[in-house]
């Protein structure tokens, strides 16, 4: 039963979450900074933006750095999987 | 309207490039081994998706308009960043390039492979449980993205118009081809998809959260051209540092989904 929901759990969180869960944690604290300051006059639509421009480009290079040291390590061949 | 034409080619070119998949590795498993048990597994797939859309919809809909957006913008945010990050690794020539002709291959290799069972009235069971699991897994996100695009637009009926529309253009496609759907340009279609699922998700998330955008909706007509931009730009560096870099992850004949 534990093996049936962990395999449940997981499903769903690679299916939302995906590779890289900091960018999943960055768009709920991005969110969560958006309804603080809409409560305020500052106008609040610019901080989703804002963090796709920061998260997006963190998240490539991060990858980008980790497939390269991979490779060159010879652990890993041409890229594979989702 | 400007959101139910994006509604529209957001939810068929996502249904289109999971249906391209699907077919694939029914393909595998109906030339392989026996087309009727893989049909049965497409009929059962598509009958599970019908019932997680039909008990989910209603349900997904009847949630305030605010909430709605501030939780349903936030996963599609956070989905969509998945799509594009996939989508400009694989332009970036840091991803393998999706191949269905590779990926049709390597299901048939495996097909061929397992050993033939029957289990109650499923002559093949090993075909019919590989169709049904491509049919449910490709559908699920087609079925994640059409509920969430319809619940927001209060369009679901539109969403899934959109759908079944691009189910049908494949199942012709393969039909008369008979073979993988190669020349579909999917590496650009899920570049499109990731695009506009993060623009809607940016909107919508922003929206629930509270925020006003300048415009109203037609802020839309800014955030998604920006979006497709900014995510150009990121494929133009990454190709200079693959290029710059004498260890570059070679991409040829590597197969992703």
């Amino acid at each position: 039963m534990i093996r049936v929901l962990r395999a449940f759990g997981e499903f769903w969180y690679d299916f939302i979450v995906g590779d890289d869960w900091r960018v999943a944690v960055a768009v709920v604290v991005a969110l969560a900074i958006t309804c603080g300051v809409s409560t305020t006059s500052i106008p609040a639509w610019w901080v989703l933006p804002a963090t796709v421009v920061i998260v997006l480009p963190l998240s490539l290079w991060r990858e980008a750095r980790v497939r390269r040291l991979r490779f060159r390590s010879g652990a890993d061949g041409p890229s594979t999987g989702r | 309207m400007m959101s139910s034409g994006a509604l529209f080619i957001a939810v068929f070119l996502a249904c289109m490039v999971e249906a391209v998949e699907a077919l694939t590795i029914v393909l595998a498993a109906g030339t392989s081994r026996d087309w009727r048990s893989a049909i049965s597994g497409v009929i059962a797939g598509v009958i599970v998706l019908a019932l997680i859309v039909a008990a989910l919809g209603p349900a997904v809909t009847a949630i305030p308009l605010g909430g709605l957006r501030l939780v349903v913008g936030g996963l599609l945010l956070i989905f969509g960043l998945q799509w594009l990050r996939k989508a400009i690794l694989r332009a970036g020539g840091l991803k393998a390039l999706h191949d269905e002709e590779a990926i049709f291959a390597s299901e048939l290799a495996a097909a061929q492979a397992a050993p033939a069972g029957r289990r109650g009235i499923v002559a093949d069971w090993y075909s019919f449980t590989l169709s049904f699991k491509g049919v449910v897994l490709e559908g699920l996100e087609v079925a994640f993205i059409a509920l969430t695009f319809g619940a927001n637009q209060r369009n679901i009926p539109l969403a899934s118009v959109a759908a079944l529309a691009a189910v049908v253009v494949v199942a012709v496609a393969g039909v008369a081809v008979r073979a993988p759907l190669a020349r579909v340009p999917e590496n650009t279609m899920k570049f499109v998809v990731g695009v506009m699922l993060t623009s809607f998700g940016i909107f919508w998330g922003a929206e629930g959260a509270g925020a006003v955008w300048p415009g109203s909706d037609a802020a839309l007509l800014a955030v998604v051209p920006a979006v497709a931009v900014f995510a150009l730009v990121l494929v133009v560096l990454l190709r200079r540092a693959t290029a710059t870099s004498a260890t570059a992850v070679p991409t040829v004949g590597g197969v992703t989904s």
